[in-house]
């Protein structure tokens, strides 16, 4: 039956992982995932999930033990953060590379040095390139619903990618808001068991898996991969509908999310639970008459470049807030996105929130009042100490 | 007990890849199959095994084979090991046992897979771990291992007016899995394939995880004409540099014992890695194995 429940992030996409009906987990603890992987473990340790949990050594372990689990034809999850996706950052491309719907969840925090357990987003954002599908959720409802759905998108045969979902750390993994949880049986309907309709390890058909690509073959299995997470658009969009159908949840088009985008000349973009200090921001200025628009990115990989173009054609003033910072080019890797598919257009950029400086709606304000009389093209850091 | 007689007719393991002539690794890959049979999947790290046996769209292996990465054999295992059971409970497989073979080099093993092995052990995944050992990295041009002897030269630990080669003694491998406490450790060597091949045999049999490290001579890394692999193992056992043991649930047992030890002398000196060396160089290296071996049984 479906209920509503009061949980944090992490609980909400460990409660969408058994809902999912994993079948082999394999996780490390970091902070701020912990109670992810922890409220899993229950869930064996009290039979309420059937899964195979495996207590590696590390985080590259766990990825490593997903590889051979999802090679072996089963569903399989993992969840980390920070220094933790780093230690795995080898691993993702194998997992990618050789086509295995991993799913997990990452608790979006701070890269060392200095050391630093709070919200930014570098950590995935330095995934970037890795052939992982990325999502970013803005709040705990739709970091569960993600999760069910970041199944059905990866073990899609015309997609077959790891799928990535990001949420905020602390800002979602340690709050509480209400769930629905939708019921087990509905989901599980849903997803099917995973059999995989591709060759996987099996002594009844032996297959070779991970060979040496040799330079006649490798850049073809670098375009496959690419074509493949170009078209797990379509696929996304189409389980974002699905879904809406079967659970009455949607979120925009699965890719973005428009909201008062009709006539606003000024336009946020960023991702995650920023977005929701945005929307407040934005309905308190409605009251006053000014009207502000805000394209939330929610699949970073693939990028959706056409959205943004046919979402942004109006707006003259575009502001990009990045939670995360390219050293060296001094704009985040939204803001260089953004700027890259927008021609003719002004945009700037915004580093906010980094290792969990807070984001304010009197910041955002700034950035609105700052946008509308910049030059194109500036970069500008936020709530910054002097 | 498996004899010459027993050997499996059954080739898991093609020839026609590009292992060098002479090359000791895949003689542990096809007696290794050979010994546990087609429902084996094989986790292979990265390195010459690996390299050799399967330039795509070429494959030597007749049984489903895994690679990744270099050092994570024990963890990718792990995860087949309990999709295995996952699947079981699906009504796959239904009363058969499907092996799980790591196989890395000493370097994936000894070295960078280290972590990822030890791991494996404590949490006793059920598997046949086989370190083929051939002392060194072998794959990108024989660079020293911790599996690297004392006083053997290696590209990053060379001869030179000032070095003797390898300053540091080999990495103990199988005790050091031993002291996990699993339920079989063996050392084998090619030269010996009954043993070897028995060994494999017994460790897939028992339940959790078993570790084999297995000698093999490289005519590259060791400097020696190719026809002579199985000598020079034979050599590294008669003179008692690398025992024979097994040791099942905690009890050690030495599996071959040579009549009279050989002097050490005749297996340096086939080799160019100690070509460097002089006789009181050797007479170092002869007493630290007349020790070891006292220490063993191996008078």
């Amino acid at each position: 039956m479906e209920k509503t429940d009061i949980v944090t992030g992490t609980i909400a996409a460990a409660m969408a992982a058994k809902l999912s009906n994993v079948e082999v987990i394999a996780a490390y603890p970091i902070t701020p995932q912990t109670h992810c992987v922890e409220t899993l473990a229950k869930y064996v340790a009290n039979g309420e999930l059937d899964a195979e949990f495996v207590k590696v050594e590390s985080e590259h372990s766990a990825m490593a033990t997903c590889i051979g689990a999802s090679a072996t034809g089963v569903r399989t999850f993992t969840a980390t953060a920070s220094q933790g996706l780093a230690l795995m950052h080898e691993m993702l491309y194998i997992a990618s590379g050789m086509r295995l719907p991993i799913v997990m969840l990452n608790t979006n925090r701070a890269l060392s040095a200095p050391i630093n357990i709070w919200c930014d987003q570098q950590d995935s954002i330095t995934e970037r390139d890795t052939g992982w599908i990325q999502i970013y959720a803005e709040d705990n409802q739709e970091t569960l619903d993600s999760v069910i759905q970041a199944f059905k998108i990866a073990e899609d045969e015309d997609v077959l990618l790891p799928v990535m979902v990001n949420i905020d750390g602390f800002i979602l993994t340690h709050t509480v808001e209400p769930v629905v949880i939708p019921d087990e049986e509905k989901v599980r309907e849903y997803l099917g068991v995973y059999e995989p309709k591709h060759a996987y390890l099996d002594p009844d058909k032996p297959i070779t898996q991970g060979p040496v690509g040799v330079p006649e073959c490798y850049m073809e299995t670098r375009k496959d991969l690419n074509d493949a997470i170009e078209g797990s658009k379509e696929v996304i969009k189409r389980v974002n509908e699905e879904y809406y159908k079967l659970f009455n949840r949607k979120y925009g088009n699965g890719l973005v999310e428009g909201y008062n985008l009709e006539n606003a000349d000024t336009v946020l973009v960023s991702m995650g639970s920023v977005c929701g200090t945005i929307k407040y921001v934005i309905n308190k200025l409605k009251e006053k008459g000014k009207n502000i628009g805000l394209l939330r990115i929610r699949t970073y990989r693939p990028f959706p470049k056409e959205d943004v173009v046919e979402m942004l054609k109006d707006a003259n003033n575009v502001a990009v807030l990045d939670k995360n910072i390219s050293l060296g080019f001094n704009m985040g890797a939204l803001g260089i996105d953004v700027s890259s598919v927008l021609k003719n257009k002004k945009v700037c950029n915004y580093i906010v929130g980094l290792g969990g400086r807070d984001i304010t709606p009197q910041n955002i304000e700034e950035i609105i009042n700052h946008v509308e009389g910049a030059k194109d093209g500036e970069t500008k850091w936020i709530n910054l100490r002097e | 007990m498996m004899n010459k007689k027993q050997f499996p007719r059954e080739e898991y393991f093609a020839p026609g890849h590009r292992g060098c002539a002479g090359c000791g690794a895949s003689i542990v890959a096809r007696m290794a199959l050979k010994a546990i049979g087609r429902d084996t999947i094989v986790v292979n790290s990265t390195g010459c095994l690996e390299v050799f046996t399967t330039p795509y769209p070429e494959t030597a292996w007749k049984v489903p084979w895994i690679h990744t990465a270099f050092e994570c054999a024990g963890a990718v295992a792990g995860g087949i090991e309990r999709a295995i059971k996952a699947l079981k409970k699906r009504g796959k497989y239904k009363g058969r046992k499907l092996v799980v073979m790591p196989i890395s080099g000493d370097g994936g093993t000894a070295d960078i897979g280290f972590q990822s092995l030890s791991g494996a052990l404590e949490r006793g995944h059920d598997m046949v771990y086989i370190m083929y050992d051939n002392e060194a990295y072998m794959n990108t041009g024989v660079q020293r291992s911790s599996s690297t002897p004392l006083f053997a030269s290696a590209t990053t630990a060379p001869a030179g007016k000032i070095s003797k080669g390898e300053n540091n003694p080999k990495k103990d491998m199988a005790m050091i899995a031993a002291a996990h406490g699993i339920p079989y450790v063996a050392t084998a060597c090619i030269s010996y394939p009954e043993d070897f091949m028995r060994k494999v045999k017994k460790a897939s049999d028992i339940e959790g995880p078993a570790f084999i490290q297995v000698l093999q001579p490289c005519t590259v890394g060791w400097g020696y004409s190719t026809e002579n692999t199985i000598k020079i193992g034979r050599l590294a056992v008669e003179t008692g540099l690398f025992p024979l043991y097994e040791i099942e649930n905690g009890d050690f047992k030495i599996t071959y014992k040579p009549a009279k030890r050989k002097p050490l002398k005749e297996y340096i000196k086939m080799q160019k890695r100690y070509r460097h060396l002089t006789d009181e160089d050797i007479e170092i290296l002869q007493k630290n194995i007349d020790e070891k071996c006292k220490l063993l049984g191996l008078e």
